[in-house]
C-alpha cells in the first residue's frame, strides 16, 4: 500500500512535467522560425502529451487512479507536481531550445534507469518511450551545437539561455521524501543519482559547443510539492477549456 | 466458435486492414499485429501502435474489428498488447518495398540504437541517390522524418527507424 503511494507520487510528477512541457512545445505550431522547427516542437509535443497519456494509464489502470482525462484537465494547481522548467513561457526561440535540450536529456536518463524498475508496467513503457526519445535529443544536440558555431551573437544567446534555465532545470532533481524508499524498492535510484547521470549526459554536448556549465547554486524547488509560479495556471485554463465545458463528451 | 474459421482466414482479412496515415500499408506489413487468439465466443487479436502517442490506434484497432467481423463472422476483440514494443525492424520486406513505390524512404536496419551517422544518408526514393541529407528528424507524421535530395533536387519523407 505504501510502495502504491510512492509510485502514484513518483508517476504523477513524470506525468505532469510532460504534460505541462508538451503544451508549452505546441505553443510553437504556427511559429517556429523555421518550418521544419515549427514541425518539430508540434511532433515533440505530440509526444510529450503521448507519453504523459501512458503514464496516467498506469495510474488509472494498476494503482486505482481516475480516467487519464480527468486526472489531466480536472485537477487544481497545487495538484499539479510539475517542476517550474516545464511551466514558464515558451519566451524566444533559444530559451525554448535549451529547456528543450536540458529537459530531453533528464527524461532519457530517467526512463534508462527505469529499464531495471522493479515496478514492471514502468518497465515497459520505458523500452517503448526510449527509442521515441532518441530523436528529441538528436534534435536537440544538433541546434544547440549548430548555433553555437553560428557566430558570436548567437552563441552568446545559447550561452544566456543556459545561464538563464539551468538553475530551473536543477528543479526537475528535486529530491522527494521517499526517494530512498523508492531507490531500496529498486523502482528508480532517486533523484542526485539521475541528476550526476544527466550532467554527465549533457556535458559532451557542452563541450563540443563550448557552453560553458553553471554551477548549481540555487536549484529551483516546490513544484514537486504543488508551489507553482504565475505561469501555470493560467496554462492549465486554457488546456483544460474545451474539455470543462462538457467533461462527458465522446469524440 | 465456427471450426471452419481458420488461422488463414483471419490473415487473409487482416491484410486489408490498411495504416489509416500510410494507405498502402496493412497492418501485418507494418508489424503491428502481435498475436492472434481463436477463443471459444470470439476471436482476440493483440496489437502494437507504432509510436505511443500515435493518433490512429483507435481507428486501427476499431477497423480490425470491423473488418474482421464482416468477412468471417465471428465476434472480434482488439487489444493492445504491453508485453511487446514496436520498433521499425519489425516492418517487413515487401512494407519496405510498397514504402519505395509511395515515395516514402523505408527506415534503414538499426542495432537496437537509432544514432545521427544511420539517417544522413538515407537513400532517395526518387532516384536511389544517397547523396541526400536529414533535414528534419520530424515531418507531417510522429513516424516520419524530411530528406533533401542533393541528386534531383526532391524534398522526401522517410518513415524514420526507431529502436
Amino acid at each position: 500500500m505504501l510502495v502504491d503511494q510512492l509510485l502514484k507520487e513518483l508517476i504523477t510528477k513524470m506525468g505532469d512535467d510532460e504534460l505541462i512541457i508538451g503544451h508549452r512545445n505546441s505553443e510553437w505550431t504556427g511559429l517556429g522560425p523555421v518550418m521544419e522547427e515549427d514541425i518539430a516542437f508540434s511532433s515533440m509535443a505530440q509526444d510529450k502529451i503521448g507519453h504523459a497519456w501512458a503514464l496516467y494509464r498506469i495510474l488509472h489502470e494498476e494503482l486505482g487512479g481516475e480516467n487519464p482525462d480527468q486526472f489531466a484537465f480536472m485537477r487544481s494547481e497545487k495538484d499539479f507536481k510539475c517542476c517550474h522548467l516545464t511551466e514558464m513561457p515558451i519566451g524566444s526561440y533559444d530559451f525554448s531550445l535549451m529547456r528543450h535540450f536540458l529537459f530531453d536529456h533528464a527524461e532519457a536518463v530517467r526512463y534508462n534507469s527505469l529499464l531495471q524498475s522493479s515496478f514492471t508496467p514502468l518497465q515497459l513503457l520505458a523500452r517503448k518511450v526510449r527509442g521515441e526519445l532518441k530523436y528529441h535529443t538528436l534534435h536537440a544536440d544538433a541546434w544547440i551545437i549548430q548555433l553555437c558555431k553560428a557566430g558570436e551573437e548567437s552563441y552568446l544567446k545559447m550561452q544566456e539561455a543556459l545561464n538563464n534555465c539551468f538553475q530551473l532545470a536543477c528543479g526537475i532533481f528535486e529530491p522527494g521524501p521517499n526517494d530512498a524508499m523508492l531507490a531500496a524498492e529498486n523502482i528508480y535510484p532517486g533523484e542526485e543519482v539521475l541528476y550526476e547521470q544527466w550532467i554527465e549526459h549533457i556535458s559532451p554536448v557542452l563541450t563540443k559547443a563550448a557552453l560553458d556549465l553553471p554551477e548549481r547554486k540555487q536549484p529551483v524547488f516546490g513544484g514537486r510539492s504543488g508551489k507553482h509560479t504565475k505561469h501555470l495556471q493560467p496554462l492549465l485554463n486554457e488546456m483544460g477549456e474545451v474539455f470543462r465545458l462538457n467533461p462527458e463528451a465522446i469524440w | 466458435m465456427d471450426s471452419t474459421i481458420t488461422i488463414q482466414a483471419v490473415y487473409t482479412s487482416l491484410e486489408q486492414v490498411m495504416d489509416p496515415e500510410i494507405p498502402v500499408l496493412n497492418v501485418l506489413e507494418l508489424g503491428m499485429i502481435t498475436e492472434v487468439i481463436m477463443e471459444d465466443e470470439y476471436l482476440l487479436i493483440k496489437m502494437i501502435p507504432t509510436f505511443a502517442a500515435c493518433p490512429a490506434v483507435e481507428i486501427i484497432k476499431k477497423n480490425i474489428k470491423t473488418t474482421l467481423e464482416k468477412d468471417l463472422q465471428i465476434p472480434v476483440q482488439v487489444s493492445v498488447d504491453k508485453e511487446v514494443q514496436w520498433n521499425s525492424n519489425r516492418l517487413t520486406e515487401t512494407a519496405k518495398e510498397k514504402l519505395r513505390n509511395f515515395r516514402i524512404a523505408p527506415p534503414q536496419h538499426h542495432n537496437g540504437e537509432v544514432e545521427m551517422d544511420l539517417l544522413i544518408h538515407t537513400t532517395c526514393p526518387h532516384c536511389g541517390s544517397e547523396n541526400t541529407y536529414l533535414r528534419s528528424p520530424f515531418g507531417s507524421t510522429l513516424c516520419r522524418a524530411i530528406h533533401f535530395c542533393k541528386n534531383c533536387g526532391m524534398m522526401f519523407e522517410q518513415f524514420k527507424p526507431l529502436s
